[in-house]
């Protein structure tokens, strides 16, 4: 009997999928690149950690009715020479656009902005800067449960799990995790810098919980909280971890 | 059409071949025209447990490259006409599995068989993953103790996400816990997780409890798979398994610590 065809190949080199990713976006209000540049820079030094090899997006909307064109070529070393790594335009008119292909940069496909799904940040990290703002990101549901060695990742949104997680797997999000059994496994929330996010579960175990890159291992967790239905969130750069 | 089951557990030494041989015997038992495949290439043993390695002339691999018709690799049970073994190759190693292979191999079984039971080596490497591939029921065979609990999470991790079923996104593999070389008496000293303690954590339908019992060591010396000794605890609990696996419901025995009555006391039960 000949192998059905249909067959799906056994080891493939690459795979093609399609994904969100949340890039920095970079609206420029004023045309001047000099102006543009200094205020960058003075952004950039308040925060380096946060924007070293930032890739970004420029946004061209407000620009639309003042500029026929930019000079994108010098936008580029700008912005490269702090340290961030442009890599396309939106928002932006015909002309605008062509003259930014023309500098290598890609000309993304508008889409409609969906309202930030932020938790609220605690007043403290005023000093800290803005996260990335979710592109459009969807909350992702699990219900059945994560085993050792399994990876969830809800980009751009928050992570919901109906079952237990087993030591040995791990859930990230870009927003919060919910938890609505057992965590034995690992927990990241906020994993693109949202210091505002949280962990919510009904059973910690962990072995390791983490906000915005903020994590405690399962040795330093309190006997006391152990086991019980706990929220987890940043206070001061440290990790607190409270009754529900 | 019929049904592939893998036996599978992650780690090795828990008894997945005792299981794989013993379950395909009682399913015989039943009258169900069974096939039993030893995945493990390189370390084959399912030969021996089955009392039939003395008769192996072609193996698995020998039909996957063509080298042999199914029929001239089957080996049928003296025991049980209804029941057949594939034997793995010892001289090969797990590379000579291919996806292809497998799935012709196990098209062809299914055209005469309504079981197929795959005995899966342990890892979760290319004989493992290839044995759950195609399975539509999978038993995940752990022993009481904390590393073959982790070892059977992991399995179950892989079992949801790399099987056909996953990846054409039907209705996902079946899987049951088989929980064997149980002991309520170091359950109760606290040597041993607890039937409650390893469900709490793996979260799975039952289908088992095989108590610890010499009876599965002189089975598998003497070639006769467990099921076949019905006076054996381990055997009777295999019995209860094929019995539940098939639909019935039959409570859970050798969970409680028995009572042992004077004769068996003398007799060592």
């Amino acid at each position: 009997m000949p192998a059905p065809d249909t067959a799906p190949p056994a080891f493939s080199a690459l795979e093609i999928k399609s994904g969100s990713v949340n890039l920095l976006t970079i609206k420029l209000v004023d045309g001047d690149l000099d102006r543009v540049g200094r205020q960058l820079t003075e952004k950039v030094q308040n925060a380096p950690e946060f924007f070293r090899n930032a890739p970004v997006v420029i946004e061209l909307s407000a620009l639309n009715t003042r500029q026929t064109t930019l000079d994108f070529e010098r936008l580029n070393g700008v912005l490269r020479t702090l340290g961030l790594s442009p890599v396309g335009v939106r928002g932006g008119h015909g002309a605008l656009n062509q003259a930014a292909e023309a500098a290598g940069l890609a000309v993304l496909a508008e889409r409609v902005e969906t309202p930030a799904r932020e938790a609220p940040k605690p007043a403290v990290d005023k000093a800290e800067p803005p996260p990335p703002t979710p592109t459009g990101g969807m909350s992702r549901v699990i219900d059945q449960p994560v085993r050792s060695g399994q990876r969830f990742y809800a980009a751009g949104g928050d992570l919901i799990v109906l079952a237990p997680v087993s030591p040995g797997a791990e859930l990230l999000a870009d927003g919060n995790i919910h938890i609505y059994s057992s965590l034995r496994g690992r927990a990241l929330a906020g994993v693109q810098g949202n210091l505002g996010s949280r962990i919510f579960c009904l059973d910690l175990q962990a072995e390791l919980i983490a906000i915005g890159g903020h994590y405690q291992i399962s040795e330093n967790l309190e006997e006391s909280i152990r086991g019980k239905p706990v929220q987890v969130f940043l206070r001061d750069g440290a990790l607190i971890i409270e009754d529900l | 059409m019929s049904r592939i089951i893998v036996v599978t557990s992650g780690k090795g030494g828990v008894g997945k071949t005792t299981t794989s041989a013993a379950f395909a015997m009682g399913l015989a038992m039943k009258g169900y025209r069974t096939a039993v495949i030893d995945f493990d290439v390189g370390l084959r043993n399912l030969d021996l447990i089955m009392g039939c390695e003395r008769r192996v002339v072609y193996d698995f691999v020998n039909v996957i490259n063509g080298e042999a018709t199914l029929n001239q690799a089957l080996i049928r049970d003296k025991r049980r006409d209804n029941l057949s073994i594939l034997p793995a190759s010892q001289t090969r190693d797990k590379e000579s599995l291919t996806q292809e292979g497998v799935e012709r191999v196990l098209n062809e079984l299914s055209e005469t068989f309504e079981y197929i039971v795959c005995d899966s080596p342990a890892g979760i490497e290319r004989g493992a993953t290839l044995a759950m591939y195609f399975a539509d029921d999978a038993i995940v065979v752990t022993n009481p103790e904390v590393s073959s609990v982790r070892d059977s999470d992991r399995m179950l991790g892989i079992l949801a996400s790399k099987s056909r079923r996953a990846e054409q996104g039907v209705e996902p593999i079946k899987e049951y816990l088989l929980l064997t070389r149980y002991s309520p008496e170091r359950v109760r000293l606290g040597e041993m997780l607890s039937v409650a303690d390893v469900q709490e954590i793996l979260s799975l339908h039952l289908l088992g409890v095989i108590p610890e019992s010499k009876s599965v060591l002189s089975a598998s010396n003497s070639g006769s798979p467990v099921t076949l000794d019905e006076k054996s605890d381990a055997g009777q609990a295999y019995r209860d398994v094929v019995r539940r696996y098939l639909g019935e419901r039959v409570p859970h025995r050798f969970v409680e610590e028995g009572k042992k009555g004077l004769f068996s006391r003398l007799f060592g039960g």
